[in-house]
């Protein structure tokens, strides 16, 4: 009597654990497209990569192209702003890193910032490091971009010069060959 | 029986019909028994927005839903189908100014509620299931108007979304991947949209079903009251010594309160509608271009004070996170007063000591609300650095503390007594007949 109460027990626990684990497998598979569906839909993902053709700018030209929802800055820039950049010594910036996805341990310097041959090119992110704000071009105390918001002020290389923004502005990770830089990924610290 | 614990006088069904409809569903005596229900007869005026509450509740889900045949949730429609509701909709201004302001005086009561219940006690034993479900439908509140206010997708819409979202950022390693899946893309866009549109059409029901429990939870235990005593429970007479029915006493009271406050709120919807709302919401969201101020809601400005107060790292966790901790943090120490609160008097009238520290809370609420709103550099950040320490220090200090130091007053032994002492003619002439004495 007690040894078949036993095995029935025992074979009752087993339907029990057996079918709750199936149940909870199938919540589970049945919850998840719920959740998934949230994320970045193929339509969006599509436009996670872009294409940009320099060949359209002029010097001294500067475009904003819409990347990922944010605004990405591309400038052309004059022989006059790429020699400010250069001439600037890493001890005068306040980031010494360059910020770059494609490099993240090189040092500020323009030419770890810069496209092109001769670094005629400019691509980051138009996204100020102070608080997300979009900076303006052509604007304050070098040359380069300067933050309405609070005040940050950019050389013409991007870099932080004075202002609250702790960081230069980033340069996602990129490729180039020669004519059009393809944005592949955020730039990550 | 299906509210519980306060003896009452139970509809019984008369006739032949009402008894077959009885027999099969007791609908008719549930609803008459709720409007019946004993209710202490010494509540003042600050126990009208409950009811305040319930009917901004209605009032939304009503301007929403009509709202909602109008409004279009794609980026590139949205804003200017507000515009076709403001301008070409038959009454769609009205629609919308009752629906945006409408939000403002649901919080204004919500808070009230809250301040009430923190100075009477009535979170305390055994209405804390009552108030944990309360500080819920608060969080879900927020939830719902923080969407509602990126529907209209203007800039403040936009960026406030943006920066609130970023908020989850901060959680170590899954952050990211958590942001990205809140916005449905790598930024706030049409995805996003969307998504808040269904939710926020979807939370007020949720917030309604709560409500329902909310209800259901308090006419358990029985309402709590200015003295904080029980209504007593011996038997049906001794009750009614202490209560009065709900339905006419507190129905033509909270009606009148009613009116009262919907007056101050046509004021706003009629002559000021746009007082509490950003003129940079009448400007179409732009991903390319930040206002230079980016203020929430006056509802939001205290939580956002915490947030932004917190300008140093602590141990291990940095800045960003301490803001977001401290900010949901100062929501669930409000969750926890139950336990916090050590003192066996419920109500802060009989409690000198408490009094003074609730004032100061209430002053420091209003301090947050006006440095949340200030940009954030000295002295801004310092008095919300203070601030911040009172309002933790309140629940986490000062109420576990004053249980222990503080003598309380005297309390009355009955509700029935108090009332007497405040209305000594008419309630001894009520005495022998207890029932129809009016609450004034």
């Amino acid at each position: 009597m007690s040894t078949t109460t036993q095995d029935e027990g025992s074979r009752r626990d087993f339907l029990y654990v057996a079918t709750g684990a199936v149940g909870a497998v199938t919540v589970g598979a049945a919850v998840w497209p719920l959740i998934d569906q949230m994320n970045p839909s193929a339509s969006v993902l599509a436009l996670a990569t872009i294409d940009i053709d320099l060949t359209q700018l002029e010097q001294g030209q500067q475009i904003t192209v819409k990347w990922r929802g944010k605004p990405v800055f591309v400038r052309y820039r004059t022989p006059a702003e790429i020699e400010a950049a250069r001439n600037t010594p890493l001890s005068a910036l306040p980031d010494r890193n360059a910020r770059t996805g494609n490099n993240p341990s090189a040092d500020a310097s323009d030419e770890n910032r810069a496209l092109g041959e001769n670094g005629e090119y400019v691509v980051m992110m138009g996204v100020c490091t102070h608080l997300g704000c979009v900076p303006l071009g052509e604007q304050g105390d070098f040359g380069g971009w300067f933050c309405p918001c609070h005040g940050s002020h950019y050389d013409t290389s991007g870099r932080i010069r004075k202002g609250p923004a702790p960081e230069n502005l980033p340069i996602p990770e990129l490729a180039f060959d020669g004519s059009t830089v393809t944005l592949l990924e955020q730039y990550k610290a | 029986m299906i509210m519980g614990g306060i003896p009452q006088e139970h509809y019984e069904p008369k006739t032949n019909a009402e008894k077959w409809i009885h027999s099969r569903l007791p609908i008719v005596g549930l609803a008459l028994d709720f409007l019946a229900f004993p209710t202490p007869k010494n509540l003042n005026w600050m126990w009208v927005w409950g009811v305040m509450l319930t009917i901004f509740l209605v009032i939304q889900i009503v301007t929403g839903v009509v709202l909602a045949m109008h409004y279009t949730p794609h980026v590139d429609m949205a804003f200017a189908s507000i515009e076709h509701i403001m301008r070409d909709v038959n009454g769609g201004w009205l629609l919308r100014y009752i629906h945006m302001n409408g939000a403002s005086f649901f919080f204004i009561a919500v808070y009230a509620h809250i301040f009430r219940s923190l100075y009477y006690g009535s979170y305390k034993a055994p209405r804390e299931v009552t108030w944990i479900i309360g500080v819920l439908i608060l969080l879900l509140m927020m939830a719902t108007a923080f969407m509602g206010y990126v529907l209209p997708w203007g800039q403040m819409s936009f960026w406030g979304a943006t920066v609130i979202t970023n908020l989850f950022s901060a959680i170590p390693f899954v952050g990211d991947a958590i942001v990205t899946w809140l916005w449905g893309g790598f930024a706030v866009d049409n995805a996003t949209l969307q998504r808040f549109f269904s939710l926020h059409y979807m939370l007020p029901f949720l917030i309604l079903g709560l409500t329902i429990v909310h209800i259901w939870a308090f006419h358990t235990t029985g309402n709590n009251n200015p003295t904080g005593v029980e209504v007593r429970r011996d038997s049906i007479e001794v009750t009614k010594r202490d209560t009065l029915p709900f339905h006419p006493y507190y129905t033509i009271k909270d009606l009148f309160a009613v009116v009262v406050f919907l007056i101050l709120f046509a004021a706003f919807v009629f002559f000021m509608p746009n007082y509490l709302g950003h003129p940079d919401n009448y400007i179409e969201a732009n991903p390319l271009a930040t206002p230079a101020h980016i203020v929430p809601e006056w509802y939001f400005l205290p939580f956002y004070a915490i947030l932004r107060a917190v300008t140093f790292d602590i141990l291990f966790i940095d800045s960003k996170l301490g803001g977001v901790l401290a900010m949901f943090g100062s929501i669930i120490v409000l969750a926890l007063a139950p336990w916090l609160d050590t003192s066996k008097v419920r109500s802060g009238r009989y409690r000198p000591k408490f009094r003074l520290a609730f004032y100061v809370l209430i002053v420091d609420f209003f301090v947050l609300m006006w440095v949340g709103g200030m940009p954030a550099e000295q002295p801004y950040v310092l008095i919300s650095q203070i601030a911040t320490a009172y309002w933790f220090a309140y629940f986490l200090i000062i109420l576990p503390m004053l249980g222990v130091s503080e003598k309380p007053e005297p309390v009355p032994a009955t509700i029935e007594e108090d009332f007497d002492r405040e209305h000594p003619v008419k309630s001894a002439k009520g005495m022998g007949d207890a029932v129809a004495t009016p609450a004034e």
